[in-house]
């Protein structure tokens, strides 16, 4: 279970700096996500949440800082390291990220193929299996994706995410283009996955209900930098954004219930 | 929880041992029990027989990690001893595992799983041919009914003078199929003069007939090479690219959003296509010819020794502007072809990626057998003629 003095922290994010064409998006960013947390990303339109996502999985060169995750260091690493860490974290993309050409098992199972020499027959019981887990009724592992519908397309990205039992869940907007009953439908089933399957969850996201519902802490991004607590302590945060963002009437009227 | 990457399936890392007492069975898995580990522990647990057994204990309290993939295992394993009729006394995990594995029994998830089931047989495959033969059927049904809505539009924008065609989307399709294919199609067919001319001049020296090699040059590439190398690599670059550009518009519903606007497709996609590429490809196939025959002259010159003026008056009385002509006239019919075909295709794509590729790829060789198709047709069109 240990893993030495980083245990406690599953990503820590030092002095990030990211930068477009000379348009910085991170400023000198730090962040630190716990283990065994829900921490929900939020910050406007262009702030850079989503890059902040792709430069901790890889997919981003940041200009500068450093990005552990599992306390190795992920910036500069070498792409035989990189798939050693990438096996212990799963990614739902906004848009679901189904492979269109494949059915929901296939896709489902394509890192267990990849990864592991498993029978087929058992390949077919575990996609199964994560099928029912994410709430999907059993015929939909023969579907293609452009058979599905928004909410089911997510939660069977959440399906494949899952597959090889990750620790670590990376989620993009996953209630965007929801309706609010998917919606908190898919917070319960991150919330439940999360504390079964004992996951680390980040979470970027617009939902203020889904940072009431499913998140430990909040990490605000504002003025290219990081800011983060819980809703409680945001609440109390003097800066402008963050006032208007939780106090705005879509804050009050998603707080209200809290 | 895992802390490293998956490891190889190995006993001294994950086992399983059997205790039978009379009419008990325990099972008792031991090590992490994971999903590097479950290939192995699934073929173990799939032979696992309960004999004599009437009753069966499965304690996993010894397991140092568990994923889902191994309680999935453990929860099959007790689903399959209690259909075998043996009562399962309980399944313990330890403490720290119970949320995972109430969740997943909760979830009904150790019900029966039907693995996905793979169509074959005689049946399958006439359901194939004939979803095959309905497809081909409906695809020429759909090209009919798509040429005839171009027609149409043709009509009207040409007829209805205040509705103007979109003139900077046509210049734009001759400047893209046109302008930017001419390095490439001028390499093409000056190579292929090259060619022809030595491959001509091969043959004829034998007859002593060498200088007849000009008229195998001028006869060949203007009435039927320079057209026909000129429709096949357009169809290959833009062909391809209306399909391309037309479906993954689809894909991003900005074909629905144009619909919407009350935007005519015809009008706005595929005229600006189907015009621009019939007047450049005329433009390109002369390209063609004059550099096929640059090329022709300069392997005659080096080849032959047949100088520029001795080729020019060769020329000159070899072919005719009729001869020109038959291989221009054709043009406009292959573009007609390649930009229709091109585009069918491109509003056939349905939202997902890979439809894209597969449309492309069948636009390609769509058209580039429709153009060899109407070539030979030409042909026998021409000889009845008598041109």
């Amino acid at each position: 279970m240990s893993d030495g003095v980083h245990s406690e922290d599953v990503i820590r994010v030092r002095g990030l700096v990211n930068a477009f064409g000379g348009n910085v998006i991170h400023d000198h960013l730090d962040l630190d996500v716990h283990r065994g947390e829900v921490l929900g990303v939020v910050g406007g339109s262009g702030a850079g949440k989503s890059v902040l996502l792709r430069s901790i999985v890889g997919l981003n060169h940041p200009v500068e800082g450093s990005i552990k995750v599992f306390g190795t260091e992920m910036v500069g690493m070498d792409p035989d390291e990189l798939r050693g860490l990438q096996l212990r974290w799963g990614v739902l993309f906004q848009g679901g990220a189904l492979f269109s050409s494949q059915t929901v098992a296939e896709n489902i199972q394509i890192p267990l193929r990849r990864y592991t020499h498993m029978s087929q027959q058992l390949m077919d019981e575990i996609a199964a299996m994560k099928l029912a887990l994410v709430g999907l009724p059993a015929d939909t592992a023969q579907k293609y994706p452009a058979e599905l519908s928004g909410g089911m397309v997510k939660r069977a990205g959440l399906a494949r995410a899952l597959a090889l039992d990750p620790e670590l869940l990376f989620l993009d907007e996953p209630t965007s283009g929801l309706d609010p009953i998917s919606a908190n439908q898919f917070d319960e089933l991150v919330r439940s996955l999360q504390q079964s399957l004992g996951l680390t969850v980040f979470m970027v996201t617009h939902d203020i209900d889904s940072l009431r519902a499913v998140c430990d802490r909040i990490a605000v991004l504002v003025k290219k930098k990081i800011k983060v607590g819980t809703i409680s302590q945001l609440l109390q945060d003097s800066d402008p954004w963050i006032h208007e963002y939780f106090s705005g009437a879509r804050g009050r009227a998603a707080l209200a219930g809290a | 929880m895992r802390n490293r990457p998956l490891a190889a399936p190995d006993e001294s890392l994950a086992d399983l041992r059997l205790e039978r007492r009379l009419d008990l069975l325990r099972v008792l898995p031991t090590g992490e029990w994971n999903i590097g580990q479950v290939p192995r522990l699934d073929v173990m647990l799939r032979s696992l027989q309960p004999e004599r057994a009437r009753e069966a204990e499965i304690d996993a309290s010894g397991v140092s990690e568990l994923d889902t993939a191994g309680a999935w295992l453990l929860l099959r394993t007790k689903n399959e001893l209690e259909r075998t009729g043996v009562h399962v006394r309980g399944l313990q995990v330890p403490e720290r595992y119970l949320p995972l594995v109430q969740t997943m029994e909760a979830e009904h998830i150790a019900g029966p799983i039907q693995g996905v089931p793979a169509p074959r047989g005689f049946l399958n495959f006439l359901e194939r041919l004939g979803r095959g033969t309905s497809h081909a059927l409906g695809q020429g049904y759909g090209m009919l009914g798509f040429l005839g809505r171009i027609t149409v539009e043709t009509t009207e924008v040409a007829l209805a003078p205040r509705r103007e065609l979109p003139l900077p989307a046509f210049v734009k399709q001759i400047e893209e199929t046109g302008v930017t294919a001419l390095p490439i199609v001028g390499l093409l067919a000056f190579l292929i003069g090259i060619v022809l001319a030595y491959q001509g001049a091969d043959q004829l020296r034998r007859f002593g007939a060498e200088i007849f090699t000009v008229d195998l040059l001028g006869v060949g590439f203007l009435r039927e090479l320079g057209g026909l190398v000129t429709a096949i690599i357009v169809a290959g670059r833009s062909g391809s690219a209306f399909t391309a550009f037309i479906g993954t518009m689809r894909v991003n519903e900005e074909i629905d959003a144009m619909e919407t606007m009350g935007l005519n497709i015809a009008e706005v996609l595929v005229l600006p296509r189907v015009l621009g590429l019939m007047v450049a490809l005329p433009l390109l196939t002369f390209f063609a010819d004059v550099v096929g025959l640059i090329g022709g002259a300069v392997m005659c010159y080096f080849d032959l020794h047949i100088t520029i003026p001795v080729f020019m008056r060769e020329l000159q009385q070899a072919i005719t502007l009729k001869t020109l002509l038959v291989g221009l006239i054709k043009a406009p019919v292959f573009a007609f072809l390649i930009a229709l075909v091109g585009c069918f295709e491109g509003l056939r794509v349905e939202r997902n990626a890979e439809s894209v590729g597969r449309l492309t790829t069948r636009s390609v060789v769509e058209s580039i057998f429709l153009i060899i198709a109407f070539d030979a047709g030409f042909s026998i069109f021409f000889s009845i003629l008598g041109i």
